[in-house]
């Protein structure tokens, strides 16, 4: 299990090829790619031409840790890695990287559901836009609230 | 008790500061109580205020607002997070 939390981009296809390298019990490798989508706002004509991302140095390691240990309690993985970019991106651009190793396809696609879910409400990244109207800070969502807690049992 | 309090993202640019070492009376003994010691700064402070959307962490884990606060903690508050 590996977490980084970068400003540089990350290589999807050795990230993915690294889960299963040299490794006969993987049987199943399944990966989330995260982009900067570029939004229309609501009530404007304008569209989002940048973001930046702030975190909390130290807390977001630990935090995306502590979900990837939740997620190995929970299904049998072989692998978790974890990428989430800080800093300035742009549309198009990847933020975050979730791939995990199972034996079987059912154990990877939860697990790396769970640790988006999860990623969304407890890791303390912040998204601020920049529209050619000024920066403003992306507002949380309920669905984001209530699709970490389908995981609660 | 002296402790370190963080803010980060609308927070931090709504006060106006990043961070601040505080030292704090002996009422003040818990998250709730801390952000209600801050609101009452007035002006950009009650966005800390009661029933404002703040979320907490203490030595860098999620806190509520029973949580104690001890001497020397890292105390940290932020709006409700978006990253993903």
């Amino acid at each position: 299990m590996s977490v980084s939390v970068q400003e540089a981009d990350f290589d999807v296809g050795a990230e993915t090829a690294a889960l299963s390298a040299g490794r006969l019990d993987v049987g199943a490798v399944a990966t989330f790619v995260g982009l900067v989508r570029a939004d229309k706002l609501s009530g404007a004509g304008s569209e989002v031409s940048a973001m930046t991302l702030e975190h909390y140095p130290g807390m977001t390691e630990k935090s995306l840790e502590a979900i990837l240990a939740e997620a190995g309690g929970r299904w049998q993985l072989q692998g978790v890695r974890v990428i989430h970019r800080f800093g300035r991106l742009l549309p198009g651009d990847r933020i975050v990287f979730v791939g995990v190793a199972s034996a079987h396809r059912g154990d990877a696609f939860a697990a790396c559901e769970f640790i988006m879910d999860y990623l969304k409400t407890r890791a303390p990244f912040w998204k601020k836009e920049d529209t050619p109207d000024g920066g403003h800070w992306v507002d949380a969502r309920e669905a984001d609230d209530s699709a970490a807690a389908r995981w609660a049992d | 008790m002296s402790v370190k309090v963080l803010y980060f993202a609308s927070l931090r640019e709504t006060l106006g500061y990043s961070h601040e070492t505080l030292t704090l009376p002996e009422s003040i003994s818990t998250i709730g109580a801390l952000r209600g010691h801050l609101a009452r700064r007035g002006g950009a402070w009650e966005a800390l205020g009661e029933g404002r959307n703040v979320r907490a962490a203490i030595n860098q884990e999620m806190a509520g607002p029973e949580s104690a606060v001890a001497d020397r903690d890292e105390i940290a508050f932020f709006p409700p997070v978006t990253g993903g």
